[in-house]
C-alpha cells in the first residue's frame, strides 16, 4: 500500500498551516508538524470522530549523523477502532531549543515515553507532570546518551564512572515511601478510570 | 573425634600441623559439596545458568540445587550477564551482605570484561566492583563451561587452609569509594579487540 493516509487531506483542511508537509515512505504516511501547533494537531487527531486515534503506540526521537538534518520527535498513532496508523514528526534544531509540548494530557501512556525521550535525547516536554530520567539513574551527569555528540564510552573516565556508580544509594530514589506517594498522587489525579484497590467507586 | 591423649602426644611430636590439615580437608569437603549459589542473572548467561541448574546438566550433582535468593544464606555469587553501572551498587550491596566464607564466579564475557558492551552504560568487568574467584569465558558459556568453572572453584576451595590468615579477608571499598585503584579501573576499561576500531569513542 503506497497511498497517502486519508487523514492527511483532512488535517490540511482543518489545521492548514500546522501541517508542514506529508510524505509516504515504505507505505507509511509521515506528517511533519509545526512545533508550536503540534499539540493542537494531535488533540484534533485524537478527538475528531472520523480520526479517533485513540492509541499512542510510541513516542521516540531520531538524530541523524548528517548534522545538517534536524532532530525529529516521532509520534506513532493508531486508531484501534479504524485499524489505521499515522506517523507524525516534529523537526527540531539539534543545537537549538529542544522543547515540545507534552501530550500527557491526551494519552496517559505518553508519561514514560516522554521521559525516555527526555533521558536519551534531552528533549524537554512542556507540561509533563514528572519529567525525570527513566533509564539512566537520576544523578547521571554525563548528558543524554543517544545524542550524536555523546561519546560512546561517556564523558567521564571509567574510574570516575565506577566511583559515581558505587556511591549511588538506590534506596534514596526508590524507597517504599516514595513509591507509595507516587501511587497516592496518581490515584488523586486520575479521573476515576483506574479502579481503586478497595473496590469502591470514587 | 576418637583422638586419645596418646595420639595427641604422638601428633605434637611428629607434626604440629596434622590436625589442622585434616580439619581443613573435612571442612573444605563439606564446603565444596554444599555451595549455595546466589544467582545474579542479568542477561542471556542467566538462561544458560538455568539450563545448568535444570535436569540435563543438573547442578544438584554438586550439592548446588538450592538457589539462595537471599545473599545472607549464599556461598557463591554467580554473576550471569552484563552489569550496567546502575546495578553496580546493587551487586556490591549483595556481596557485602553475603557472610564469609564466600566466593564469586563471573560468568560470561560481559561480566568478566564488559564484552561487546564497551559503552557508557556498562561496567567493564565485575572485578572492578567485587573480588572474583573464577572467570568463565563464553558468550554465553555453555552449561558445561559453567560446570567446569564450578569444578575449578571446588579445586580452589579444596586447597584452602584455615591456617591462612588472609583467607577470609573482607575486601571493602577504598577510601575514595572505589574497589580498585582508579588507574587499575581505567586500565581494565581500555578498549580491546574489535572495540579499538569503533569511531565514536571520543
Amino acid at each position: 500500500m503506497t497511498t497517502e493516509s486519508p487523514s492527511v487531506p483532512a488535517l490540511k483542511e482543518a489545521l492548514g498551516s500546522a501541517i508542514l508537509r506529508a510524505a509516504v515512505v515504505c507505505g507509511d504516511t509521515i506528517v511533519y508538524l509545526a512545533r508550536d501547533r503540534a499539540h493542537d494537531v494531535l488533540a484534533w487527531l485524537k478527538d475528531t470522530p472520523d480520526q479517533s486515534f485513540d492509541y499512542l503506540t510510541d513516542i521516540t526521537a531520531v538524530e541523524y549523523r548528517d548534522l545538517e538534518r534536524p532532530l525529529e520527535v516521532v509520534y506513532q498513532l493508531r486508531s484501534l477502532e479504524r485499524r489505521a496508523d499515522l506517523r507524525l514528526k516534529i523537526e527540531l534544531d539539534p543545537q537549538g531549543d529542544l522543547r515540545v509540548d507534552s501530550v500527557y494530557d491526551l494519552w496517559r501512556g505518553a508519561d514514560w515515553l516522554e521521559r525516555e525521550v527526555f533521558d536519551m535525547f534531552g528533549v524537554t516536554f512542556t507540561g509533563h507532570p514528572d519529567l525525570r530520567r527513566i533509564l539512566m539513574w537520576e544523578s547521571y551527569a554525563e548528558g543524554h546518551p543517544l545524542r550524536k555528540d555523546f561519546p560512546l564510552r561517556g564523558h567521564f573516565s571509567r574510574a570516575e564512572q565506577v566511583r559515581r556508580a558505587l556511591s549511588l544509594q538506590p534506596e534514596e530514589h526508590y524507597s517504599p515511601e516514595e513509591l507509595e506517594l507516587v501511587a497516592r498522587r496518581l490515584r488523586k489525579d486520575d479521573t476515576g478510570r483506574v479502579p481503586s484497590h478497595r473496590g469502591g467507586r470514587a | 573425634m576418637g583422638v586419645g591423649q596418646e595420639d595427641h602426644a604422638v601428633v605434637s611430636e611428629i607434626s604440629p600441623n596434622w590436625v589442622t590439615t585434616k580439619l581443613d580437608y573435612l571442612i573444605n569437603l563439606a564446603r565444596t559439596k554444599s555451595l549455595w549459589p546466589m544467582p545474579f542473572g542479568t542477561a542471556c548467561c542467566a538462561i544458560e545458568f538455568m539450563a545448568t541448574a535444570a535436569s540435563r546438566y543438573d547442578l544438584a550433582r554438586f550439592g548446588m540445587e538450592r538457589m539462595s535468593f537471599s545473599p545472607r544464606q549464599a556461598d557463591v555469587l554467580i554473576c550471569a550477564g552484563r552489569l550496567p553501572f546502575k546495578l553496580a551498587p546493587v551487586i556490591r550491596r549483595i556481596w557485602d551482605q553475603m557472610p564469609q566464607p564466600k566466593w564469586a564466579i563471573s560468568m560470561g564475557a560481559c561480566a568478566s570484561s564488559g564484552g561487546i558492551f564497551d559503552n557508557y552504560a556498562m561496567v567493564q568487568g565485575i572485578d572492578t566492583i567485587i573480588p572474583v574467584d573464577v572467570y568463565v569465558p563464553g558468550c554465553p558459556p555453555r552449561p558445561e563451561g559453567l560446570l567446569y568453572g564450578i569444578l575449578m572453584l571446588h579445586k580452589k576451595i579444596t586447597g584452602e587452609s584455615l591456617a591462612d590468615p588472609g583467607l577470609r579477608q573482607e575486601f571493602t571499598l577504598r577510601e575514595d569509594g572505589l574497589f580498585l585503584a582508579p588507574e587499575r579501573v581505567d586500565e581494565l576499561g581500555e578498549p580491546f579487540g574489535n572495540s579499538v576500531h569503533q569511531t565514536r569513542s571520543g
